[in-house]
């Protein structure tokens, strides 16, 4: 290992260009050993991108990478990992059909006996506290479980350098403090760390340095500890934040959406069954499901938007339809649409276009099919205003969803789906990696939404989010939902027993952040 | 210098029409260099199985009466090929096709004309798509494999054919070979051009692919399969039902090759031997992915294919080759296709290796 004064990784002028976007440009800076350094900038503002070219997934147009001072090229991931670079990434890159241990043993380089490797993992994980069955079926796993395969395979590396492209952003709070003692335990050793989060709070608690990107250039470096969240966001977005209104005394209506007692088996041997789920959520109203990643929420969605369908037709009730038979065509002309979490080839097809993604859920509502074939001017249009709308950063309707950035895709999924007016919306994770500016703009969406008369459920692990968002909570654990409460006097303590409690794992509760609660009006 | 292959940001579109070419010359270069270690002039069986075909007018007929079938059942394929739906068992739907075509034909006894004709079609498509309600059945049912149910069914079919032909519909009049009696002048399809071999499913295997193309880009339909294809939860979650696919794909495959089958029987052969069935349903696998699944490439690769069944027999008796060279040449295009495949989401990068292994080595 160099000296402590020689930078770990030095970036210089690194250019990148894509056709229509210069995603990066001249962007220079340095990252010390034993340092956790954060890339910080709006969504498109071309830090993945900036990574991907650390890590060798694409080369820089421009410019230069040195490495413990020395000049080098990466041509490809297998050699970053033999420097010694770890990421985890903001997609991830699993095989379905595969298990946890069979997928981390196909990202090593060297091959590995499984037994030996699975003593490995297992050693990793109770090292940094990661809780993972190394038999499981990866499609049997939620968001958040398949994120820490990411984590294990990386940290198995016994990286010197460790990007996080928004590792957090399905992870619970409890999960994110035992993520953060991981990092702090890692850079301690040596190990530096750049991290990508749009979660400023967690930069403040976590870096010692804050690169800040906009439009591909890097506009400033900050000490997060003396910045506040808010003074971060406006650097990014150079300009104001604004903060969410909802006007006061809504008047919340007619109850729209009754869910009672909607039972569903699990879809496979490791799934989540859904038992007697009950709730309403009325006209006008935000209902909030909190729950800690894998306990039903993936289910529940799919119950909710017809992708699964129930043997009661009462179950779901919509105004007093019964959808419970009905299928997601149905459902949707009916006025229910839905999010997944899942972006990628879930809430939307990457290699289609924009417009292609506007027929594959808005074709029946908004009439894009005349005679059984599909009118592309009206996608093209539809795609438009949604784009232009949403402020999604895209060159046009013919870009495909995979050539966006993880979160302008995002804002442009949650954009085609509230743009249709529906009755009922049922969304998960509606600000996964989305950025301060766009969440709020989201969040703004979703409240004006509401206060237009539809009902709309929010299935988050984002406390926060549900906290300054919602009007009524209820946790899911297990695939049992409680009994709802009014956010107004929802008692923290309690939201984190109903959620951790499933685990009976009361230590990991007991350490719920209290500034939490507040952390979006930062 | 070490070679690498690199996942490009997008899939290549010059790929997609570049690899089909190249695996075409590929195919033709390892036969020259495989016929001349085996001590066969390979040049010329080359050049008689690839170019003979095509340079001598005479041959056209033959390569256009060869590729008919072969188009009209690989775009029945692409569809389910496109869908994840492994349809194996054209042949056998092939089959079903022209026989049920043949009954009608039999069962019209003298007449003959347009309608007949028309009512001989219909019965061949609905054949074939009768062969496929099976494998539709048993795999929306009961989630067996639809590879193995419609490559079985294909063989259940030959026992069909070899039942009619040598029982209830044997010629009596033949020479007691197990064959039916050849069609009525009036039960044939017309022919295109006089004095050639070129009939009317000539002119229906050069329409359809443009019609199948205006489906599979412009209707609901064809954005379903497409969906489904590329990402099946996406397609579940837009409202597609997964069963529904399955069903159309296999029925939509059947239905073609049953479509052939029939235009082959009342076109060229008009009467139907155990000699029927000639692997054209088997062919037309190839057929669809060298024609990337694409209606217009179907076209084009049915024609390439064709020509190499023609040029096969050309070669059979210019450098005495067996004839099921061609079917050699057949599998090799197939296997360069599919390996090529992968140059449209990857690009190869020569990596000149000094820089990465003078650095200083990190992590272990
Ligand atoms: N493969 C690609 N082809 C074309 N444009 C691309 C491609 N990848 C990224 N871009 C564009 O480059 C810009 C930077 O994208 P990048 O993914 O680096 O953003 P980001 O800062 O990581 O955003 P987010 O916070 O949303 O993840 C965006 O405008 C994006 O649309
Ligand atoms: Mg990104």
């Amino acid at each position: 290992m160099g000296t402590d004064t020689i930078a770990r990784l030095e970036l210089k002028s690194i250019t990148k260009r894509f056709p229509g976007v210069l995603a990066n440009d001249q962007v220079s800076f340095s990252v010390l050993p034993g340092e956790i350094h954060a890339l910080l900038g709006e969504n498109g503002a071309g830090k993945s991108t900036l990574v991907k070219m650390i890590y060798g997934i694409m080369q820089p147009d421009g410019g230069e990478i040195r490495w413990n001072g020395e000049r080098i090229v990466v041509p490809n991931p297998k050699a970053a990992r033999k420097l010694g670079i770890g990421m985890v990434f903001q997609h991830f890159s699993l095989f379905e059909a595969m298990t946890v241990l069979e997928n981390i043993a196909l990202g090593m380089d060297a091959k590995i006996p499984a037994r030996e490797l699975e003593a490995r993992i297992k050693e990793v994980m109770s090292q940094y506290g990661l809780k993972l069955e190394p038999h499981r079926i990866v499609s049997t796993l939620s968001v958040g479980e398949r994120q820490r395969i990411e984590i294990v395979r990386a940290l198995l590396l016994n990286p010197k350098l460790l990007i996080m492209d928004e590792p957090t952003s399905v992870l619970t709070p409890q999960e994110v403090e035992q993520l953060f003692i991981v990092l702090r335990k890692l850079a301690s050793e040596g190990c530096s760390i750049l991290y990508i989060s749009h979660k400023l709070h967690e930069i403040k608690a976590l870096c010692h340095t804050a690169t800040i990107l906009r439009g591909g250039k890097l506009v400033d470096t900050c000490n997060p500890s003396v910045e506040t969240s808010r003074s971060m966001a406006e650097k990014m977005i150079g300009g104001n934040l604004k903060t969410i209104e909802k006007a006061e005394g809504r008047a919340i209506g007619r109850e729209k959406l009754i869910v009672n007692r909607l039972n569903m088996p699990a879809r496979s041997h490791f799934g989540v069954s859904l038992k007697d789920i009950t709730f309403t959520v009325r006209e006008g109203e935000i209902f909030g499901i909190a729950g800690v990643a894998g306990n039903g929420q993936n289910a529940l969605l799919l119950a909710l938007s017809g992708e699964t369908l129930t043997d009661d037709p009462g179950a779901i009730t919509v105004d007093g339809a019964q959808l419970g038979k009905l299928t997601a065509k149905q459902r949707r002309l009916a006025g229910v649409s839905s999010v997944p979490e899942e972006r990628n080839g879930h809430a939307a097809v990457p290699e289609f276009t924009l417009a292609d993604n506007s027929v594959l859920t808005a074709r029946d509502r908004l009439g894009m099919v005349k005679v059984g074939l599909i009118d592309q001017k009206a996608a093209r249009t539809y795609a438009g205003e949604v784009i232009s709308t949403f402020a999604v950063k895209a060159l046009g309707p013919g870009s495909t969803a995979g050539s966006l950035s993880g979160g302008n895709l995002q804002k442009y999924i949650m954009g085609r789906e509230i743009m249709q007016n529906p009755a009922v919306l049922v969304v998960s994770q509606p600000t996964w990696g989305v950025d301060a500016g766009a969440a709020a703009a989201i969040h703004q969406a979703l409240v004006d939404l509401a206060a237009a008369g539809s009902a709309i459920v929010v299935i988050s692990q984002d406390l926060d989010e549900l906290l300054s968002l919602c009007d009524t909570l209820a946790v899911i654990n297990e695939g049992r939902l409680s009994p709802a409460m009014k956010v107004a006097d929802a008692d923290i303590e309690e939201i984190g027993l109903l959620m951790g409690g499933v685990h009976g794992d009361p230590a990991a509760t007991a350490n719920l952040h209290p500034e939490l609660a507040h952390a979006h009006q930062a | 210098m070490r070679i690498k292959l690199e996942k490009r940001p997008e899939p290549s579109t010059l790929m997609a029409f570049a690899t089909p070419i190249a695996s075409v010359l590929l195919t033709m270069a390892i036969g020259v260099i495989v016929f001349d270690a085996l001590g066969i002039k390979g040049e010329k069986a080359v050049i008689d199985i690839f170019l003979t075909p095509l340079l001598s007018s005479y041959k056209w007929q033959d390569v256009a009466v060869k590729a008919a079938p072969l188009i009209i059942i690989a775009l029945g394929l692409s569809i389910g090929n496109r869908a994840q739906v492994w349809n194996i068992g054209a042949e056998g739907q092939y089959i079903i096709g022209a026989l049920a075509a043949a009954g009608v034909g039999i069962a019209a006894g003298g007449a003959g004309g347009g309608i007949i004709i028309t009512l001989m079609i219909l019965a061949g498509i609905l054949g074939g798509t009768f062969w496929a309600v099976f494998p539709a059945f048993l795999k929306t049912r009961l989630n067996v494999n639809e590879i193995l149910t419609s490559l079985m069914l294909t063989y259940v079919a030959l026992q069909v054919l070899g039942y009619l032909v040598g029982g209830p519909w044997k010629d009596p009049n033949g020479r007691n070979f197990p064959a039916t009696a050849p069609l009525h002048a009036d039960q044939t399809l017309p022919i295109l051009f006089p004095s050639t071999t070129v009939h009317l499913g000539v002119a229906i295997a050069i329409v359809l692919p443009f019609v199948f193309w205006l489906i599979m880009s412009r209707s609901v339909f064809g954005f379903q399969i497409r969906v489904v294809g590329s990402a099946p939860d996406a397609a579940r979650h837009g409202g597609f039902d997964a069963k529904q696919t399955i069903w159309l794909s296999l029925l939509i495959g059947g239905g073609m090759a049953g479509l052939a089958g029939a235009l082959e029987f009342a076109g060229s052969l008009k009467a139907i031997n155990l000699g029927f069935p000639s692997g054209y349903g088997f062919t037309a696998i190839i057929v669809s992915f060298l024609g990337r699944l694409n209606p217009i490439g179907c076209l084009i690769a049915g024609i390439v294919l064709a020509v190499t069944y023609v040029g096969g027999q050309v070669a059979q008796t210019t450098v005495h080759i067996p004839n099921s060279t061609a079917g050699i040449f057949q599998a090799m295009m197939l296997f360069f296709i599919l390996a090529s495949d992968i140059l449209i989401r990857y690009r190869v990068r020569f990596i000149g290796s000094p820089k990465v292994s003078a650095l200083p080595a990190a992590g272990e």
